[in-house]
């Protein structure tokens, strides 16, 4: 049976649904069957096929994002390469000084984030990671969430990845976070009292307005958003979502989001990353 | 303030040549008011010039119509080898430059 539930990039021992005490009292057959409806309940979902936003963009916004030089988000890429070199803090060290050519060492880094930081057991993503080392490693004055520097170095770091497969790994460790992050976006919220589900995974493909609802994936992030006329984190983005539904926006940064973001991550699984994506 | 410019590297003599540059730049309209409800001031580019080996080939007057992170084409004449450069200027004052060079054969 346990098969059934195996899903790539998912432990399978940590999908495991064990009977409370409550089943266990109830005969064999009964329990049989409740054990197959709490773990179908706790199966996770993920849209089938798995598209990509780019997917359900026209074809000025396809072409745009194809084209290196017309892709606007690449401007933010070449900063980020600047500033990959440039020495910052105390000991007048660069990224580049202890991680060299980003070509190389940052291939395929973005394929897994978030992930757990060994040291904090604290769930961590991209821009995270990028705060802490410039905090912590360089000893440089902090850069603030969604200012230009950090998405810059932030999409410097994931084009690196560009083309290769989202790949992060539930397992004992970060399953907390992404059951919150799971239970987040199954949540109904705000004044119009919807959930990202509702719209995302019960129906992607479906106009609303001129829209074609996407799958919500963030596979291209950070982005160049011809709305914000600039390129964006997936935080400034969910931040959006809440806003749209009339729901409280929480911080940049917040915990809850990065939950959530590990949450997507395993919903993109094996969908390529595209950073910088662009979108409208 | 980030620019890039692209161009082919190699090019016959005679041959129509595309040019294309993308400047980071807020483009800011005048017309939009900040959270406090205070107007924020325009500041788009105003003139951007492209001189090829120092004679002025393209120049270009933009206006609060254009959008944020502006990107322009056109195209030129490779005559000779040597230097493109771009200069630009926004409201605020602050100037930016970017260059690239060309070899022509034949």
């Amino acid at each position: 049976m346990t098969g059934d539930w195996f899903v790539p990039g998912f432990s399978r021992l940590a999908l495991h649904v064990f009977p409370t005490s409550a089943h266990l009292r109830i005969c064999a057959v009964p329990l049989l069957l409740v054990f197959a409806l709490t773990a179908n309940a706790a199966e996770p979902q993920r849209p089938a096929p798995s598209r990509s936003g780019i997917e359900f963009a026209g074809a000025d916004i396809r072409a745009m994002q194809a084209d290196d030089f017309a892709n606007p988000g690449m401007l933010w890429v070449e900063r980020g390469a600047r500033l990959w070199q440039e020495p910052a803090g105390r000991g007048g060290k660069s990224c580049a000084s202890c991680h060299g050519d980003a070509k190389t060492s940052m291939r395929g880094v973005a394929t897994r984030y978030p992930l757990l930081d060994p040291g904090t057991a604290r769930l961590m993503n991209l821009e995270g990671r990028i705060m802490e080392c410039r905090e912590r490693r360089q000893q440089a004055e902090p850069l603030r969430y969604e200012s230009d520097e950090l998405l810059a170095l932030t999409a410097y770091v994931a084009h690196q990845s560009r083309g290769m497969p989202v790949n992060v790994t539930i397992d004992w460790q970060n399953r907390h976070n992404f059951e919150a992050g799971r239970a987040m976006y199954y949540r109904r919220m705000g004044q119009l009292n919807l959930s990202c589900a509702n719209c995302h995974q019960d129906n992607w493909g479906r106009r609303l307005g001129p829209e074609t609802i996407s799958q919500g994936h963030g596979n291209a992030y950070p982005i160049y958003r011809l709305e914000w006329q600039a390129t964006g984190s997936l935080h400034r983005r969910f931040r959006s979502c809440l806003s749209g539904v009339r729901a409280e926006m929480l911080p940049y940064g917040a915990a809850q989001y990065v939950d959530l973001e590990l949450y997507l991550a395993w919903r993109a699984y094996g969908l390529p990353v595209e950073t910088p994506g662009v979108r409208r | 303030m980030v620019a890039r410019v692209q161009l082919p590297r190699e090019a016959k003599s005679g041959e129509v040549i595309e040019i294309r540059i993308a400047i980071q730049h807020p483009m800011e309209t005048g017309f939009r008011y900040d959270l406090a409800g205070k107007a924020i001031p325009k500041n788009v580019i105003n003139t951007l010039a492209c001189r090829y080996n120092g004679t002025e080939i393209f120049r270009a007057e933009l206006g609060s119509g254009i959008a944020a992170n502006p990107y322009l084409q056109f195209y030129t004449l490779a005559e000779a080898s040597g230097e493109i450069e771009f200069s630009w200027v926004d409201d605020a004052g602050q100037r930016g430059s970017e260059r690239a060079s060309i070899v022509v054969v034949g």
